[in-house]
């Protein structure tokens, strides 16, 4: 039994604060790009004509059914085939982004589905026009059912943000690898990023929180 | 310019390769739910340490991606002064792991059993392990089923997870198969597939549980979300 040494671990300090931003700048990229394909896969899945519903609807299975290792590695692999040149960093926000794309549909999709069809008739008789509809009477009442299971879909993700490394893509986890390799420290490095994670998490839901009461406080 | 083509034996190659997959899933599910039950009742249990112990535990393997914890088992555990193979390091993290999510499926089932059930039972004379086994449990039982199967879907594709400790099972066959044919629309696109086969009936199933939500007590216990990197 060895002993517990966090000195050589402390010592690179800098090394776990670069780690810390790259992996919340691809998590919060990630989560803008996969709310974006959330958003309107949700309105084209539920009032699209069917030959946009039934490919959004495919495409959500299939995300939800296979892991988000196997997404990476097509990413990475495949875009460079059909030319599209990523680096890693940015192949990993792409398979991300799709990732969370299928999630937030269906997340989204749930919370559009909840709103009584009364109350679009209600807003097309009052004479607004479909832009106004969507947004006032689908969009916002509709994300303000589901915003609790959808912040808790982009925690997932920043906790997924670990695995990209797997495509040498630099993140929190990655890094630690590396230090891992240079101090061989390995059970102290781990703890403190997980650790780090831990306190990531709780304050992404402690900010996502804050974030709901200010959105929809005022919107009943 | 590849070693070889994407043939036959590449794709059986693959197929032998799910059944590591399928067996760690297995063995997640067994003893993860084993712990599952031994945390729910923690975090349900008369006493408020104990609580707070179970409540620790759930909120540390919830709230840290499974790649860390995998990584801990199996790379930290030289600081103990052995170092586990593959396996052994993915299916205790992973027991581990899912013990705090069937805890929490579990505790959810238990707490939809109305309160009345509890005192009927104190009043008649029951302790509090007696009338979780003759009261409760029955009755919560059902109300576990859809979100233990939603569960079991996560739990499969999870295992992925273990190919980069090198565990050899499907996602690690699919990186060496690639490794040499070089043709990774063929050879992902196989492994997702194998993934969809194994996962889809069972998302299919339980979505059909949830909604015939059969049984007496009226009450939906969710699958937690919070799953990491899967």
């Amino acid at each position: 039994m060895q002993n517990l040494q966090f000195g050589p671990v402390f010592a690179h300090s800098d090394a776990f604060i670069d780690g810390v931003i790259s992996t919340l700048v691809l998590a919060a990229l990630s989560i803008f790009f996969g709310t974006m394909i959330g958003l309107l896969g949700a309105i084209g899945r539920s009032y699209g004509p069917r030959i946009l519903s039934a490919p959004i609807g495919a495409y959500v299975e299939i995300i939800r059914n296979t892991p988000l290792l196997i997404q990476l590695y097509f990413v990475f692999f495949t875009l460079p085939l059909v030319g599209i040149k990523l680096s890693s960093n940015w192949a990993a926000i792409v398979a991300l982004s799709i990732h969370l794309g299928a999630y937030a549909i269906e997340i989204i999709r749930a919370g559009i589905d909840s709103i009584p069809q009364g109350q679009i008739e209600a807003a097309k008789s009052l004479g607004l026009r479909p832009y106004r509809i969507v947004r006032h009477v689908i969009v916002v009442p509709a994300l303000k059912a589901v915003y609790p299971s959808l912040t808790a879909q982009f925690i997932l993700q920043i906790m997924g943000t670990s695995i990209v490394g797997a495509i040498a893509a630099e993140e929190l986890t990655a890094i630690a690898n590396n230090l891992v390799m240079q101090t061989f420290r390995s059970f102290e490095i781990y703890i403190v990023i997980a650790m780090i994670y831990f306190v990531i998490v709780q304050s992404a839901s402690l900010l996502f929180a804050g974030i709901g009461r200010l959105l929809f406080q005022w919107k009943a | 310019m590849s070693l070889r083509d994407f043939g036959p034996n590449e794709f059986m190659f693959l197929i032998a390769a799910a059944r590591w997959t399928i067996l760690l899933a297995l063995v997640t599910f067994a003893g993860g739910g084993a712990i599952g039950i031994f945390i729910a009742a923690l975090r349900i249990a008369p006493s408020r340490p104990l609580r707070w112990l179970a409540i620790a535990y759930i909120q540390f393997f919830m709230g840290t991606p499974i790649l860390i914890q995998l990584f801990m088992a199996y790379y930290g555990s030289s600081l103990l002064g052995f170092r586990p193979d593959p396996w052994t390091a993915a299916a205790v993290t992973f027991c581990i792991n899912a013990g705090a999510f069937f805890g929490e499926i579990f505790r959810g089932a238990i707490e939809a059993v109305p309160r009345g059930q509890w005192e009927s039972a104190k009043s008649l004379g029951l302790g509090f392990l007696k009338t979780l086994r003759l009261v409760i449990l029955p009755q919560a039982l059902q109300l576990m089923v859809p979100p233990t199967v939603g569960l079991m879907v996560q739990i499969v594709k999870t295992t992925s997870v273990a190919s980069l400790i090198g565990l050899n099972e499907l996602t690690r066959a699919a990186i060496k198969v690639n490794t040499v044919t070089f043709e990774p629309f063929m050879v992902f696109g196989t492994v997702a597939i194998i993934y969809f086969a194994l996962c889809w009936p069972l998302s299919l199933y339980a979505t059909r549980l949830e909604k015939r939500g059969n049984g007496k007590i009226q009450a939906k216990v969710k699958l937690p979300r919070l799953m990491p990197a899967s």
